[in-house]
């Protein structure tokens, strides 16, 4: 065959892009329903997990009423505590934390951040979200199917998942399953948006290693999700099939009431594999976009360059590919040959080295710096003790010998809680009243932030240092009451309704912030384009907030990395990313801070 | 290049991982000449890879682990044909089916190429055709198996998760192949309208088409016969 003229790519100018290629909004309808702007489907992402996320709260509230106050509250017995832990796990992990993060700051942030116009495929990214939603819905019905929710405990391990004992297994773990497997078609659309405009639909000048930690987070989170994601899916596949059909993929031979089941053959633990193939990069998942965005947070409210910026993309790599082959510390008390227990606590404790590069690199960012103590910068410094304290609390639980006596008593709860709930939480509350102002064109009312912040921020140590203590004591978690033993002296019931009222004080106090979050649409301070002097794209738009297309004529050309802060011999304390070089003014630092 | 550009490079070439790293990280677009879609389309195939090497490794630990002995596939897809006794005849066939339709791909994908409206049509048509000859087959099979007596939850032959994996595996393949044959007629259809050659908005996103939609179509392709090879290989071979 003779030579082809190949029909190359039609190479967009990056500099001049067209606005054609952008699906404008006709009405209303398309402006702020079925809109195609990855803004307003972050916006729609975050307000729906935001949504989801305070249902999951109260079901913590009742969770914690039957804990400190047992028998207190008739409707919460043994099965409808299953079921509400069981939902409260799953939507927080799933529906509120990885929601939020990839498909609310990540549609937000990414195409602003690399000076994008949109994400690649608008079209894709805008079906993502109605399947999110449809996930959701499907789950939420649940609530309300014959039966109730599933209460198999969020990580739905067969065989008792499926079996009669367990709550919901009428129809809430089908719901769940199915609700499952369009959340993870739906994020499939999403991620592959993420990740295509982070590699293909960069700026001119954006090198990857010229874009903001934030990015590097969501997008390493987005790969991880594209790739651990499936092992759900399949595993949901199954289960259902297991469920609906009678095969026996996870289901051993039975004997149930009396009677022998028609399963037999199946192997429990390999849903376990599959599961936590899935479960603990979706850790990471959660974890990575916090780091990222925790890196600008810092560098942003303490006026200085990320310390090690190419080391901290490299500890997000390496975390994110080591992340894969630690699942089965998730498993020790599930029956494994002990080779592999010492195989996988070894990967686990490497992870500890790169997430220890990070650490050191925030505080050796903040060392010195000029520290202003915001409310984006007191959520972000209570991620950091948080973060660290519940990886301490990791390490403990990473050793097989260790974790063996710990596995399945509140100490997990504390330290899963306190590593990939609470600290991310923190960081996802830092990053709304960061971008808030980009995003409204107001600022969120500062007292009322820091009220939030010191409720949430002791509150949450409150309630989580002492359940470390419960678990030492023994206390196993997922017991809707802790009952009697010889080995639990009174107090820890009295510990137990304490926790309870701390909760109860907490929970409410997110209501400051959803308050907080109305009220300043309207209400709020007028912010300007660029309130914290920030030097990544996204603070240099034209109008604020951006419209559809983000960047008017001409997108921004980046001629440095995000980090210039107080650079020395530079008039102004900042440099933002797209500033050419002639236009940078030297001399003695202005008194303004370098505010044009 | 601009030296603005490469302020961050001035220091001499570190050679090496460096190296590496600093061209990867070029830029605007990590891939050259790669255009959104081809990018979009070689992603979802690799997470797909990791849909179907779970299902195919949750099989195997399925078929590992089980305690019934396993049927044997040779004499389970044995066809009577003429008389004779031919062990996997039909899969044989399909099989063959299937990578000739991944031959008439790649050619419409070099008729695309050249703007050769009408062949490139017809070459997408034309796998279409074996596409939907192969899932045709695929239907005579479970019918065959199915009047045999194999559910998914049990068989006559021996463990019950031969029929589970069977129908699981075989059917997310059959319905990948379907999903495929239905874009591909899709877009037939667009090339011989010419709405790649005159850049016709599509319905749903906007976007211009080129020709290249017949490429990434033909990755997508390509892609399905490869995990029917796999799972020929560990499904109907072992």
């Amino acid at each position: 065959m003779a030579d082809i003229p190949l029909d190359r790519v039609a190479e967009t100018a990056t500099t001049e892009v067209e606005d054609l290629a952008l699906r404008h909004p006709h009405g209303w309808v398309t402006r702020y329903v079925f809109s195609q702007d990855a803004k307003t489907i972050a916006i729609q992402y975050t307000a729906t997990a935001l949504a989801v996320g305070f249902v999951a709260l109260f079901l913590s509230w009742l969770m914690r009423l039957q804990l400190g106050f047992p028998g207190t509250f008739a409707f919460i017995d043994a099965a409808a505590y299953y079921q509400i832990i069981t939902m409260h796990g799953m939507m927080m992990i799933v529906y509120v934390l990885t929601a939020v993060l990839l498909g609310g700051f990540g549609n937000y942030l990414i195409p602003l951040m690399v000076g994008a116009r949109d994400m690649v495929f608008p079209f894709a990214n805008m079906l993502s979200y109605w399947f999110y939603l449809l996930a959701v819905i499907i789950l939420l019905a649940s609530f309300f199917a014959p039966g109730g929710p599933t209460g198999a405990g969020w990580t739905l391990y067969p065989p008792q998942a499926i079996l009669s004992g367990t709550p919901g297994q009428e129809s809430g773990i089908i719901l769940m399953l199915v609700s499952l497997i369009v959340f993870i078609a739906g994020f499939t659309m999403g991620g592959l948006n993420y990740v295509v405009t982070v590699l293909q639909g960069r700026t001119r000048g954006m090198t990857l290693m010229r874009m903001p930690l934030t990015v590097w987070g969501i997008f390493t989170a987005s790969v991880m999700a594209l790739l651990a994601f499936p092992a759900l899916f399949v595993a949901c596949v199954m289960l259902l099939f297991d469920k609906l059909l009678g095969t026996s993929f996870f289901m051993p031979s039975l004997v149930e009431l009396g009677s022998r089941l028609e399963y037999g053959g199946g192997s429990p633990i390999l849903f376990q594999h599959l599961f936590w193939f899935f479960g603990h990069p979706e850790v990471y998942i959660v974890a990575l976009p916090a780091f990222g965005i925790v890196s600008d947070l810092i560098a942003t409210h303490a006026r200085r360059n990320i310390f090690g910026y190419r080391m901290m993309v490299w500890a997000i790599l390496a975390i994110g590919a080591l992340s894969f082959i630690v699942w089965a510390h998730h498993m020790y008390v599930s029956g494994m040959n002990p080779w592999f227990g010492f195989f996988f606590a070894t990967t686990t404790l490497i992870i500890a080295v790169p997430t220890a590069i990070k650490v050191y690199n925030w505080i050796l960012t903040l060392w010195r710096g000029d520290i202003h103590l915001t409310v984006p910068m007191l959520f972000a410094l209570g991620f950091i003790v948080t973060f660290v304290n519940g990886g301490l609390s990791g390490l403990f639980l990473g050793n097989v010998v260790v974790d063996v006596p710990l596995s399945d008593t509140m100490f997990v709860v504390a330290h899963f809680h306190m590593v990939m709930g609470i600290a991310p939480v923190l960081v996802i509350f830092g990053a709304i009243y960061h971008w808030y102002p980009k995003v409204t064109g107001r600022m969120m009312n500062d007292a009322l932030g820091k009220l939030h912040f010191w409720v949430t921020f002791v509150g949450t140590y409150a309630i989580f240092f002492p359940m470390h203590y419960l678990g030492l004591l023994g206390v196993p978690r997922r017991y809707h009451e802790m009952g009697e033993a010889s080995f639990f002296p009174p107090s820890a019931q009295m510990l137990n309704a304490y926790i309870t009222i701390v909760a109860l004080v907490v929970g409410a106090a997110q209501l400051v912030f959803l308050f907080n979050l109305l009220w300043s649409i309207r209400h709020g301070r007028e912010a300007g384009g660029n309130p914290w002097r920030a030097t990544s794209l996204e603070w240099q738009t034209p109008q604020t907030p951006p419209p559809h297309g983000n960047w008017g004529k001409e997108r921004p050309t980046v001629y440095r990395w995000a980090y210039d802060y107080n650079v020395p011999g530079v008039a102004q304390d900042f440099i933002p990313q797209n500033m050419p070089p002639e236009a940078v003014a030297l001399g003695p630092r202005l008194a303004t801070g370098g505010v044009p | 290049m601009d030296t603005a550009f490469t302020e961050h490079r001035t220091r001499e070439p570190a050679g090496g991982l460096a190296t590496i790293v600093d061209d990867f990280s070029a830029d605007q677009r990590a891939f050259r000449n790669v255009s959104w879609g081809k990018a979009m389309m070689w992603i979802f195939l690799l997470s797909d890879t990791f849909i179907f090497g779970t299902f195919l490794i949750g099989y195997m630990a399925a078929r590992m682990s089980t305690t019934e002995p396993w049927p044997n596939a040779s004499e389970v897809f044995a066809l009577e044909i003429a008389g004779r006794h031919l062990p996997l005849i039909l899969i044989a066939i399909m099989t063959f089916v299937l990578i000739s339709s991944s031959g008439t791909m790649a050619m419409a994908v070099n008729c695309g190429y050249r703007r050769q409206r009408r062949a490139t049509a017809a070459l997408l048509v034309a796998t279409a055709i074996l596409g939907a000859t192969f899932v045709g087959m695929q239907a005579f099979e479970w019918t065959k198996l199915i009047g045999e007596g194999v559910r998914p939850w049990g068989n006559p032959w021996g463990a019950a998760q031969f029929g589970s994996a069977f129908f699981m595996i075989t059917g997310f393949h059959g319905t990948h192949v379907t999903i495929g044959v239905i874009f591909l007629l899709a877009i037939a259809r667009k090339v011989i309208r010419g709405d790649f050659d005159h850049g016709r908005p599509g319905f749903f996103t906007g976007r211009r088409g080129r020709y290249e939609a017949v490429e990434i179509m033909g990755l997508y392709w390509h892609f399905v016969d490869l995990v029917w090879v796999f799972i020929f290989a560990f499904f109907y071979l072992w």
